[in-house]
């Protein structure tokens, strides 16, 4: 049931983690995008729990399809493809998604594409920016993921450059966030703590930097290990925390290793765009250093707006309606969710 | 009348038509991971077999559990998904109560499934379209006591022979079974037919904080 169509109506699934979304584009505009988050409900267990998760994505999923097609004003019989998000993520949350889409492409007669959400995370910048340039480097930071990626071909060739060994960027805001006693999520806590502080007030390690290093992975586990330790000895010592400035310069150091070795990746492929997304794309540091290095090294960074670098819906029906667009073979109707889908599987078979 | 039929709390993905005279078409696949694999393409199969599209179907009978949560709620998210596009009801039944329809008893007898953590969902009835008692979820050896000398239908029966000693048939849900049940109750007790909901029975297990996803690019 391969369908080529130029400017095709996708409608997009994306239930990896604790966000509900469904995302609704016509070619490269968005019509709709709405999302039902649990995130309250894992808040006072500092994480996301999966199956919390998982029931909230049940309860939400038809209500966030029917809020959709009211917002892009079209009914679910003009919808030309369906697209999921196949993998990677939370297996059960994966799941949920799964069989929705499934079921809305059997009861309506349509092709499913059950794809990548890293993928999905660089395809949707295309809502914002236009088609990707052939080639770019993209760095996907969140809750979930760090990783660099060099990408030819979003719909079908993408390939690793280097990713987190441990924590992944997000993870490392939220427990330094709860070290801080700011609360979850933790990125736009500490953003926001940050802006009071300063950057270069406390020299916390910057992970796998050394020469002897993979260049282009991360770690962030030895970072927030000094945060913690930071802590501990000042209030062991009956200090008071600078909670601004301990904000600034753990904030400063996961931005200076991520924005130092995109530009490095870039600069590896001869590559002329960086594309970030992910939700630690929304850190307003992040933004400004990757756009002051970018500009320096001659390299365009095209980041999307914070909305849309969170996981969502969009970004699915993003890459759902690249493929279509491409005339990408569609997934089988048993193809399975991955919750550890390589990122060179673009789509599922 | 043609009435989508399926079940998903136990390793059984079963699925069946109905057109409210027969059942025109079952298709069972026993394999608990790959309930998300199985559901759509054995919903299109039953289709397939007895000659009609989804647009005909009239309504969708689902087993609301109790099961292990995963596949449970493929089923019933597949439900309510297929039962929104396509505009027609959803009826829901607790899934022991198909096992129970299963073996055709006149006689007083439980059933057990599968529950994990070497526990079962469990329920009595007096016969096999009367439930005695809510679905619970318990300890084979805590139970043993109040079933004993009753005859235990389900997979519990088979896991736990020294609490549950008298096994009887089925082991699983059939789909078949669940549609015939549902057009059963549709005519004659409609406010039995349930809402879409899963029969958890267990709170999730949130003690400690977990780690978000985490994602190989390899
Ligand atoms: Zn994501």
């Amino acid at each position: 049931m391969t369908l080529t169509k130029d400017e095709p109506l996708i409608l997009g699934f994306e239930t990896s983690c604790d966000e509900t979304g469904v995302g609704i584009v016509r070619g490269n505009t968005l019509l709709a995008d709405a999302v039902a988050s649990s995130v309250d409900e894992h808040a006072r267990f500092g994480g996301v729990v999966p199956e919390v998760a998982s029931r909230a994505h049940l309860e939400a999923m038809v209500p966030t399809v029917r809020r959709a097609l009211k917002d892009a004003g079209v009914t679910l019989q003009d919808i030309d493809a369906i697209a999921v998000t196949a993998g990677p993520g939370l297996a059960g949350a994966l799941l949920v998604g799964v069989a929705a889409a499934k079921s809305y492409a059997l009861a309506l007669n349509k092709p499913i594409y059950g794809v990548n959400h890293l993928a999905a995370h660089i395809c949707v910048d295309q809502l914002e920016h236009g088609p990707l340039p052939e080639g770019c480097v993209a760095m996907l930071v969140s809750g979930g993921h760090s990783s660099l990626l060099f990408v030819p071909d979003v719909t079908g060739d993408v390939q690793p450059l280097g990713q987190t060994i441990d924590d992944a960027a997000g993870e490392a805001f939220d427990k330094v966030a709860r070290v801080l006693g700011l609360g979850f999520p933790g990125g736009p806590l500490i953003d926001k703590a940050a802006r009071d502080g300063n950057p270069d007030a406390i020299a916390f390690p910057r992970g796998l930097t050394g020469p002897r290093d993979a260049p282009l992975d991360f770690s962030f586990s030895g970072l927030k290990t000094a945060v913690a330790r930071w802590i501990e000895h000042r209030e062991r010592a009956g200090e008071k925390i600078p909670v601004a400035d301990v904000s600034a310069s753990f904030q400063e150091a996961v931005v200076d290793v991520l924005t130092r070795k995109a530009i490095q990746a870039c600069k590896e492929r001869g590559a002329d765009h960086l594309l970030i997304g992910g939700g630690v794309a929304a850190n307003s540091r992040l933004r400004t250093l990757a756009e002051e290095r970018g500009t320096k090294a001659g390299i365009q960074v095209r980041v999307p707006r914070p909305n849309l670098c969170t996981d969502n819906g969009a970004m699915v029906a993003a890459l759902g309606s690249e493929l279509v667009r491409r005339g990408r073979t569609p997934s089988p109707l048993n193809f399975p969710a991955d919750s550890s889908q390589p990122v060179v599987d673009v789509v599922a078979r | 009348m043609l009435l989508l039929a399926f079940d998903t709390a136990t390793p059984a993905t079963t699925v069946a038509l109905h057109d409210g005279a027969a059942v025109l078409a079952e298709s069972t696949t026993v394999d608990a991971r790959r309930t998300g694999e199985l559901l759509a393409p054995g919903i299109t199969a039953v289709l397939e077999a007895a000659g009609h599209k989804p647009g005909e179907l009239t309504g969708i009978a689902v087993g609301v559990g109790p099961g292990p949560f995963t596949g449970l709620r493929v089923g019933l998210v597949t439900a309510r998904a297929l039962g929104d596009a396509l505009g027609i009801p959803v009826h829901g039944v607790c899934t022991l109560d198909v096992v129970a329809y299963q073996t055709n008893s006149a006689t007083p007898f439980a059933v057990a499934t599968d529950a994990r953590r070497k526990e079962v969902y469990w329920a009595q009835y007096s016969d096999h379209l009367t439930r005695t008692t809510e679905p619970d979820v318990a300890h084979p050896a805590l139970i043993a006591d109040r079933l004993s000398g009753l005859a235990v239908a389900g997979e519990g029966a088979v896991l736990y022979p020294e609490a549950f000693p008298h096994a009887i048939e089925p082991r699983r849900p059939s789909a078949a079974a669940l549609a015939e049940l549902v057009v059963q109750r549709l005519a004659s007790d409609p406010a039995s037919l349930l809402f879409p909901e899963p029969l958890y029975l267990r709170r999730p297990d949130a003690v400690e904080p977990t780690t978000r996803k985490r994602v190989s690019t390899g």
